[in-house]
């Protein structure tokens, strides 16, 4: 067999040919820095799942230590960050009289309350004066505070991705396929989209519908599917002259069919791309939304609203707090670009 | 060429019609009646029907289109809701320092990133071209955010070399006293995309053909960059940076909230944040007009800059 192969050169044998999917797959396992990255976030949405489902991080809004525990590895300086306890201020001055006790209109009750404190002992255990990576202002765990927030930042960016993708992916596939006066009116639309920018449009949506996790997923999908829009309408006015979808065609299948089962696998390598960069981007664009405080709620946490806490905080010499997002931040954003720059080249058909 | 001018300005109609379409909707159907809000405490049926009134709310939905309509053409968009201020005159006095900070950031972050990118572009594959990528993307991760709030602890309160925040009267204390900071904040964010944005461009041309035939007739590799791989190179720089002036107008919206500038961004996040519609419409329709317009813009310079482009 091989020595016909060698004679021929020009023979090819048939062999069971690889699927995109498959032969990216190898490529991507061959690039080193682009596995590593896949790793990193597959790991992040590990944390970012258990987080959704309240397996891990929990009780992050359990104030288990004092406000402003330090981390534990900080040995020096622990006596200037913390706020001076009770009785600081009472050693350094005497007691501040400000009136006689027969004046104090709440006197008697006061002293009948000291009496009876120890009867009401404080059973909830002690506050910790030093926590893993400190705690904020409320005495929560920072850690645990980071990694409900990160996923609360990769659920936004994540589902905001897919619905933007989703807006975009159906309107640039009927604006491409069908073209003439449906495409004409769906560029007209898409144009008006562009030409607003992009933070704009974003605050114009965010000033008139309410705060929460389920609005700024909405607004960001309505203000970010133009770029999809474009890529598959290009795709999509490309590729529906081709012979395979003439052949659809002839079977008798149906426009949606053939729009959908047909063209639309034949363009899913960069709808994947175009959903990572997506993704990325709208994690960046929740954190500033956050921290301009047209985020998420009060009572949920993000990268953004965390960051939102730090000028506060640093000035006070708290820096704990930001120096973790800023690390879970960077990680998940650098993995994530690099895991796109492999994903283009592995999933590029022309490289072989 | 006067022909296809007179149709690109014709085509912005229907777009800017849409623009406003999608900001009536917006402000006036998913919006909500702002009257509940304006009349603040003790409103009564009376003050309610005043405000309202005098809003045209309770004209019909046609009827409010028709009027928004005509504050566009006349470019009267009445008085902000929160301050009481004719809302034209408010966004005229914010143009200037957004375009002071824009501007100026603009002009900074050309002259470091382009010869940069072209210095990487030159020795790419080399160490340089390695450490210079691996720092932008390392940089480009770091939140922007990040930056200006440590930014700001570090350099204006830490060591005092700059004003925490604020804004002068004059040009020249602005541009000498409160810019430097936010500019120096703007450049770390931006430089990093910049640099691997423009080595693409830089690299494209570096590619071509007439780069190696400028070799073989014995130019100098200094002669080959500046002379024909940089004016190449410029086309769809220039281009980018035409696209991007529209955005100059806006400002750079959390470097003014930030640092206390009082331009167009930090206007922008006060109307929504008080929910004062008129002045985030009226923004809106300004910014998108001239998004238009610079696209328009970029095209002619294309043109003019490069003979071998067909306007079509």
């Amino acid at each position: 067999m091989n020595a016909i192969v060698e004679a021929m050169p020009g023979l090819q044998i048939e062999t069971a040919s690889k699927s995109l999917w498959a032969l990216g797959w190898q490529r991507l396992k061959r690039n080193k820095v682009g596995f590593i990255a896949l790793w990193v976030v597959v790991a992040y949405l590990l944390i970012a799942v258990g987080g959704w489902v309240n397996v891990v991080a929990s009780h992050w809004a359990d104030e288990v230590a004092v406000p402003y525990a330090p981390p534990s590895w900080i040995t020096k300086g622990k006596d200037e960050q913390l706020p001076p306890s009770k009785h600081v201020a009472v050693e350094a001055g005497k007691d501040i009289q400000t009136m006689l006790a027969s004046e104090d209109p709440i006197g008697k009750e006061l002293a009948a309350a000291q009496k009876n404190t120890a009867k009401y002992a404080d059973n909830s255990p002690a506050k910790r004066e030093t926590m893993p990576f400190g705690a904020d202002l409320r005495g929560r765990d920072v850690i645990e505070k980071t990694i409900k927030g990160t996923s609360t930042s990769i659920f936004v960016g994540i589902f905001g991705a897919i619905l933007a993708l989703t807006i975009g992916t159906v309107l640039g596939a009927v604006s491409g396929y069908f073209g003439g006066k449906v495409d004409d009116f769906l560029t007209w639309f898409y144009s008006i989209f562009t030409s607003v920018p992009d933070m704009l449009l974003l605050l114009s949506f965010a000033a008139v519908s309410g705060r929460g996790i389920s609005t700024i997923i909405m607004v960001m999908a309505f203000t970010s599917w133009t770029g999809t829009y474009r890529l598959v309408r290009a795709e999509y006015m490309k590729l529906k002259n081709r012979e395979y979808v003439q052949a659809a065609d002839a079977i008798g299948a149906s426009h949606a069919r053939r729009m959908f089962v047909h063209i639309l696998p034949n363009i899913s390598h960069l709808l994947l791309v175009q959903f990572s960069l997506m993704t990325v981007a709208l994690i960046k664009y929740e954190a500033i939304l956050s921290f301009l405080g047209f985020g998420v709620g009060v009572r949920q946490v993000s990268l953004g609203s965390m960051l939102a806490e730090s000028p506060a905080e640093l000035v006070q010499g708290f820096w704990w707090q930001m120096v973790a997002v800023t690390i879970a931040m960077s990680v998940l954003v650098t993995a994530f670009s690099l895991l796109v720059d492999a994903l283009r080249d592995a999933l590029d058909p022309k490289v072989k | 060429m006067l022909a296809y001018i007179i149709r690109r300005v014709l085509q912005m109609i229907p777009t800017l019609f849409g623009v406003m379409l999608l900001v009536f909707f917006l402000f006036s159907v998913v919006g909500g009646d702002p009257s509940l809000i304006l009349g603040g405490k003790h409103l009564t049926e009376e003050v309610l029907n005043n405000i309202r009134s005098q809003l045209g709310l309770d004209k019909s939905l046609p009827e409010q289109f028709f009027i928004f309509v005509k504050q566009v053409f006349t470019l009267d968009f009445g008085t902000s809701w929160s301050t009481q201020q004719p809302v034209s005159s408010m966004i005229a006095s914010r143009v200037g320092p957004s375009l002071t900070l824009t501007g100026s950031l603009l002009v900074v972050s050309l002259f470091v990133s382009i010869p940069l990118a072209a210095i990487v572009a030159y020795f790419r594959g080399g160490l340089t071209d390695r450490v210079v990528t691996i720092a932008c993307t390392v940089a480009m991760s770091i939140s922007a955010l990040v930056y200006i709030v440590v930014g700001q602890y570090v350099l204006a309160y830490e060591l005092a070399w700059f004003p925490v925040r604020g804004w002068g009267d004059s040009l020249f204390t602005n541009l000498l006293i409160y810019v430097p900071l936010p500019l120096l904040m703007g450049l770390l964010v931006s430089v990093g995309p910049d640099i691997r944005f423009y080595r693409s461009f830089f690299i494209e041309e570096m590619n071509n053909d007439y780069v190696r035939t400028a070799r073989a007739k014995g130019l100098s590799e200094q002669k080959i960059m500046l002379k024909h791989v940089l004016r190449n190179a410029m086309i769809p720089v220039v281009t980018t940076v035409m696209m991007s002036l529209p955005f100059l107008m806006m400002g750079a919206l959390i470097l003014e909230s930030f640092f206390g500038i009082p331009g167009m961004g930090n206007e922008v996040l006060l109307a929504v944040n008080k929910s004062d519609f008129p002045v985030i419409k009226a923004v809106t329709i300004y910014i998108a007009i001239a998004t238009m317009i610079f696209n328009l813009l970029a095209d002619l310079v294309y043109k003019l800059i490069d003979p071998r482009v067909q306007l079509k």
